[in-house]
């Protein structure tokens, strides 16, 4: 059985680490500072006792208020899983770092949260529209995409 | 007087027999190396996670079928599992044998179809895929049985299953499954040692473990890389814990480690149906639930072994009878992350069979 590592660990030690990094944390999940996401994300993957070498997926969901970015991370090794998200306030021009130099599996998942959400990843290699055409309006997946 | 020779720009698909389906390879050619490849997406994107929103919980199931048609079984499980965890909803013991089975057929008849169009990709013309289209035919017949369809099923419903079996189903089940392991032994036979498949797909198209893991591969692309990662075993669902069944893996990652590896999975699928066989308890296929769900609000991910790799679901309910977001982790997608590193190099027949080999279904892909 993969064990869901309690968010709220995971959050208390990475405060420490890294201070003002994390913004609240439950049972399931922690919300990272979007500032902080690369730091703590490469934390958890080169923690040896964490060793999240395998990110399961990233999706996005609009919440009208922010975009919230949902990273399911997995340790291959220890089986064990976390799932960290972060929160993006911005409408119009939403940027998140992008997680590619750590888990290239995100490299096509950021491409399509970019072109359905509308959210630009910095630093990614290669970050354009994955499924509709270049020059198409608006990101479908937004709520207030009609 | 030396000839000047420049980059060629080589636009594969996206309507080509080896691309299978509506993909486009966009390689620039040195002659007939591959020096460089850009996938190109979204040929088949028909927005199904968009269209999840407008629809109810129940309404969403027909949609997982035309995820990865060749594996409708499997998605309906997958997203049932997830509605399922989301309003706490309990299943009959019946409905998650039934489920079991049908995953298993699904994986036997999904993997005859990789392998069978892998092998038509190596140049062995139809032959070798019409001999897994007759075993695939069986698969289907069992599922019109149960279901009345042969591609799209909607079999699943959230807390059961849509129908009990109906009689003439275990009988032929169980012809089905004793006959299967011959025709596996026959498939071997003609290709296992076939020296033209030896020498298209040994060592070629090379995933290295580490990459593997790192372009989060999954399902028999990262198992042929010699990870033993299974989700049926690491995080078993449903009644998977109950059942003995080994991981065949591969070592080095190439093609045809990734063909064996599929050869392998059947025969563990049919160990699982027999188990599931003689395990099989009688009573109801469906708990009550009301038609229209209303999960409280929340979250759930679930996710399934699926024929191709990972197959999760995660819906985020807002209380309301329809999904708030419905957001889709598709195998066939994320095991293409590295197919540029895997065909570079190669000639261009080389990266139609590597292509090939990691099996993929646009359906999923695009969505």
């Amino acid at each position: 059985m993969t064990v869901a590592l309690s968010g709220k660990e995971i959050a208390d030690k990475l405060e420490e680490q890294f201070p003002g990094s994390i913004v609240e944390s439950s049972q399931d999940s922690l919300v990272v500072d979007s500032e902080f996401l690369l730091k703590v994300a490469t934390s958890l993957k080169d923690t040896p006792d964490l060793d999240f070498n395998y990110l399961v997926a990233i999706t996005a969901v609009d919440y009208y208020d922010y975009f919230e970015v949902v990273y399911r991370l997995t340790s291959l090794e220890h089986n064990h899983s976390l799932v960290v998200k972060t929160r993006c306030y911005e409408r119009v021009n939403p940027v998140l770092p992008s997680v590619v130099s750590l888990w290239r599996g995100a490299e096509l998942q950021e491409r399509e949260i970019y072109d359905l959400m509308g959210i630009s990843f910095e630093e990614h290699p290669n970050l354009k529209r994955l499924f509709l055409w270049q020059g198409f309006k608006g990101h479908p997946l937004r709520k207030d995409y009609l | 007087m030396a000839i000047k020779t420049e980059p060629f720009v080589l636009n594969l698909g996206p309507v080509h027999p080896s691309t299978h389906g509506v993909f486009r390879m966009r390689t620039t050619l040195d002659g007939e190396v591959v020096v460089d490849m850009e996938p190109v997406f979204g040929y088949l994107h028909r927005g199904i996670e968009k269209l999840a929103e407008e629809r109810t919980y129940t309404g969403v199931i027909p949609l997982t079928d035309r995820l990865d048609y060749l594996a409708s079984m499997s998605n309906n499980l997958a997203y049932v599992l997830a509605v399922e965890k989301l309003a706490g909803i309990t299943v009959p013991e019946r409905a998650e044998y039934l489920r079991v089975i049908m995953a298993e057929l699904q994986r036997i008849a999904s993997h005859l179809i990789a392998v069978g169009a892998f092998l038509n990709d190596c140049g062995a013309f139809m032959t070798p895929i019409l001999y897994m289209i007759r075993e695939r035919e069986k698969v289907l017949d069992l599922f019109d049985m149960v279901c009345g369809q042969r591609l799209t099923y909607n079999y699943m419903r959230v807390g059961g299953v849509s129908h009990d079996i109906p009689d003439e189903f275990l009988p032929a089940l169980d012809k089905f499954v004793r006959r299967m392991p011959g025709f596996i032994d026959e498939y071997d036979r003609l290709l296992k040692e076939n020296e033209i498949v030896l020498v298209r797909a040994k060592g070629v198209g090379i995933l290295p473990k580490e990459l593997a893991i790192n372009i989060s591969a999954g399902g028999p692309v990262l198992r042929a890389s010699g990870v033993k990662w299974d989700i049926r075993k690491a995080d078993p669902y449903s009644v998977y814990d109950r059942f003995e069944f080994d991981i065949p893996t591969g070592t080095v990652g190439d093609c045809y480690d990734r063909y064996r590896v599929r050869i392998e999975e059947m025969r563990q699928s049919l160990r699982i149906i027999n188990q599931a066989m003689e395990q099989l308890p009688a009573g109801a296929v469906r708990s009550e639930v009301p038609h229209l769900i209303r999960p409280p609000v929340g979250e759930a991910y679930a996710h399934i072994e699926a024929p191709k790799g990972e197959l999760g679901f995660y819906l985020v309910s807002d209380n309301s009878i329809a999904p708030y977001r419905c957001s889709i982790r598709a195998p066939s997608l994320i095991n293409l992350t590295a197919l540029r590193d895997m065909v570079k190099g190669w000639k261009v027949a080389d990266a139609i069979i590597t292509f090939g080999s990691i099996d993929i279904c646009m359906g999923e892909v695009d969505r």
